[in-house]
């Protein structure tokens, strides 16, 4: 009974960790230009595609794979701030996000003409063998996907509260007009932004592909987790989504366990709609942090 | 001239904010622009740092052309702005507010400016660890007036600094802004608070519905009838 339990909560874990890296992402873009970036997803697919490519196609060793995919990742993020964000700057919010959906489509569509619309598995960084802990089996992946976002959320914590980038980053959340005043180049950070977000998706991409297998369409539901976690956790606070993201990841193994696997996609879907109706700063939203 | 401004106008949408604004401001001088709710003063400024642009005319700052110059870079050369209504990081900590405003200078400068700033504002030093939206009004005035000078201004812009402020603190912020002129640096005031902006100042102008209508010493501008009647409630 109790086993059964710590075994769903284990896969929660795992997969929330993946959500959680996913909605940080959608926090640190949405915080540098109240762009809510629906590429996110097709970061995670990219980190996961480059990785499979480089190790299966292209023979690279995982140690080489792994950082390549994550760059490259980052350089399309990049360029995508830069060739399609940076030219409709002055259009408003709601422009700058259908964009964003119109680079996802595209990117998905690249994704398929280059590597085909297989599924497609990269091999896990420690081998499949379960490790069995007092009779629950743990995946030596799941500790992988656990141990590194453990590291990036203490990374990200140090380079937001200690560096004059991560304060700046920021600055400009709380208040661009001053964050201009005070010398920042907004559109830096912008671009700054979306790298990182693109950096943090690939890694949950590469971290989630010998579970969930990778595929062109791989980006479409975990984006939509990812910004799940970061509308649960209050839009803009990444520390939020991070909590968001365990929440759902957690919820979702829950009711696939328990109840049916049939409705662990909705569970997604019934936290963003509740959100939204009954507190739609979320659980830690800026109204809540904030004494202005 | 360490600014000179020649008939510059600005505009939000079709709207003219600014209508051939002229002014001139010189390396040391303590200038002050006053003008009704509206007139354009912190659209000037915003012009002046670069946030919003000119639609016309020129802005040159140490003889160099930045009309066309982006923000950051004109903090870079030293033209540093106190925004309207203080504008804090309220969630930062005050130690991280200040080290913002010492963003574009290297970390030994900034750690030196730091120094600097506490000693010079210690109610400052004594609260560096709260979240700087905790602080009173008078305090937040002070945090921002403390953010700009980390930057190591050469031109100050103020934009009603005693805004909201009891009058005590009212004295306390004319008397930090001639403080910093006689320790050298030039400073622009914008002010409805006119009676004393215009009595610390070397020299004044007076804006009306985006014009510059008056420009002259700080004292003069004081005896004029039409300041007194409309400005200096006389
Ligand atoms: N963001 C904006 N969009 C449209 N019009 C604006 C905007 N900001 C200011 N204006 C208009 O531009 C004119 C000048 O405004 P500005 O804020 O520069 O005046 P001000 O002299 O600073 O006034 P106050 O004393 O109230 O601060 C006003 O008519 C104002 O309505
Ligand atoms: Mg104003």
């Amino acid at each position: 009974m109790f086993t059964e339990f710590l075994q769903f909560l284990l896969s929660g874990v795992t997969v929330g960790a993946t959500y959680a890296l996913v909605g940080v992402g959608f926090s640190i873009i949405y915080n540098a230009s109240q762009v809510i970036n629906f590429a996110q997803g097709e970061f995670v697919m990219l980190g996961g595609m480059m990785a499979w490519f480089l190790f299966e196609r292209a023979g690279l060793p995982m140690p080489a794979a792994v950082p390549l995919a994550i760059a490259g990742t980052v350089l399309v993020g990049l360029a995508l701030e830069k060739f399609a964000i940076e030219p409709a700057r002055n259009a408003s919010i709601v422009t700058l996000i259908i964009i964003t959906i119109g680079a996802s489509i595209f990117l998905r569509g690249g994704a398929q003409l280059v590597w085909g619309r297989d599924f497609h598995a990269l091999p896990a960084l420690s081998g499949d063998a379960p490790i069995d802990l007092s009779g629950v089996a743990v995946n030596p992946q799941s500790l992988w996907v656990m141990g590194c976002t453990v590291v990036v959320v203490i990374l990200l914590h140090w380079f937001f509260s200690r560096t004059m980038t991560g304060r700046a980053m920021r600055a400009v959340a709380f208040n661009m007009l001053a964050a201009q005043l005070a010398g920042v180049n907004n559109r830096l950070i912008l671009m700054f932004s979306f790298g990182l977000s693109a950096a943090l998706g690939a890694l949950a991409g590469v971290l989630i592909a010998p579970i969930t297998l990778t595929y062109p369409d791989v980006g479409i539901m975990l984006g939509l987790k990812g910004f799940c976690a970061a509308i649960l956790g209050g839009l803009g606070y990444p520390y939020g989504a991070i909590v968001g993201g365990l929440i759902v990841g957690i919820s979702e193994a829950m009711t696939a366990g328990y109840v049916s696997s049939a409705y662990k996609d909705a569970v997604a879907f019934v936290i963003i709609l509740m959100t939204l109706f009954f507190m739609p700063n979320g659980l830690f939203g800026r109204r809540g942090i904030e004494r202005v | 001239m360490l600014l000179e401004i020649t008939g510059l106008s600005a505009h939000y949408g079709r709207i003219r904010a600014l209508d051939n604004v002229s002014i001139e401001i010189g390396e040391g001088e303590l200038v002050a622009l006053v003008g009704a709710n509206g007139a354009g003063k912190t659209t000037l400024l915003r012009v002046i740092s670069g946030i919003r642009p000119a639609s016309a005319g020129r802005v040159l700052f140490d003889g160099k052309d930045i009309t066309r110059m982006p923000p950051d870079r004109r903090v870079r050369r030293g033209i540093v702005q106190v925004p309207e209504g203080r504008q804090v990081f309220a969630p930062m900590r005050v130690e991280e507010n200040l080290l913002m405003g010492g963003y574009t200078r290297g970390a030994a400068e900034r750690r030196e400016a730091l120094a600097l700033q506490y000693e010079r504002f210690p109610a400052l030093a004594a609260s560096r660890n709260k979240p700087a939206g905790m602080l009173s009004g008078g305090q937040q005035q002070m945090l921002a007036v403390a953010r700009a000078l980390m930057g190591k201004p050469r031109l100050l812009l103020l934009d009603e600094p005693s805004l909201g402020l009891a009058p005590r603190l009212v004295d306390e912020v004319f008397d930090t802004v001639t403080a910093l002129r006689d320790a050298g640096v030039t400073v622009f005031i914008v002010e409805q608070n006119a009676f004393q902006a215009l009595s610390i100042a070397d020299r004044g102008y007076v804006m009306e519905t985006g014009q510059v209508v008056l420009a002259d010493t700080g004292k003069a501008l004081l005896t004029n009838e039409r300041v007194k009647a409309a400005y200096l409630g006389l």
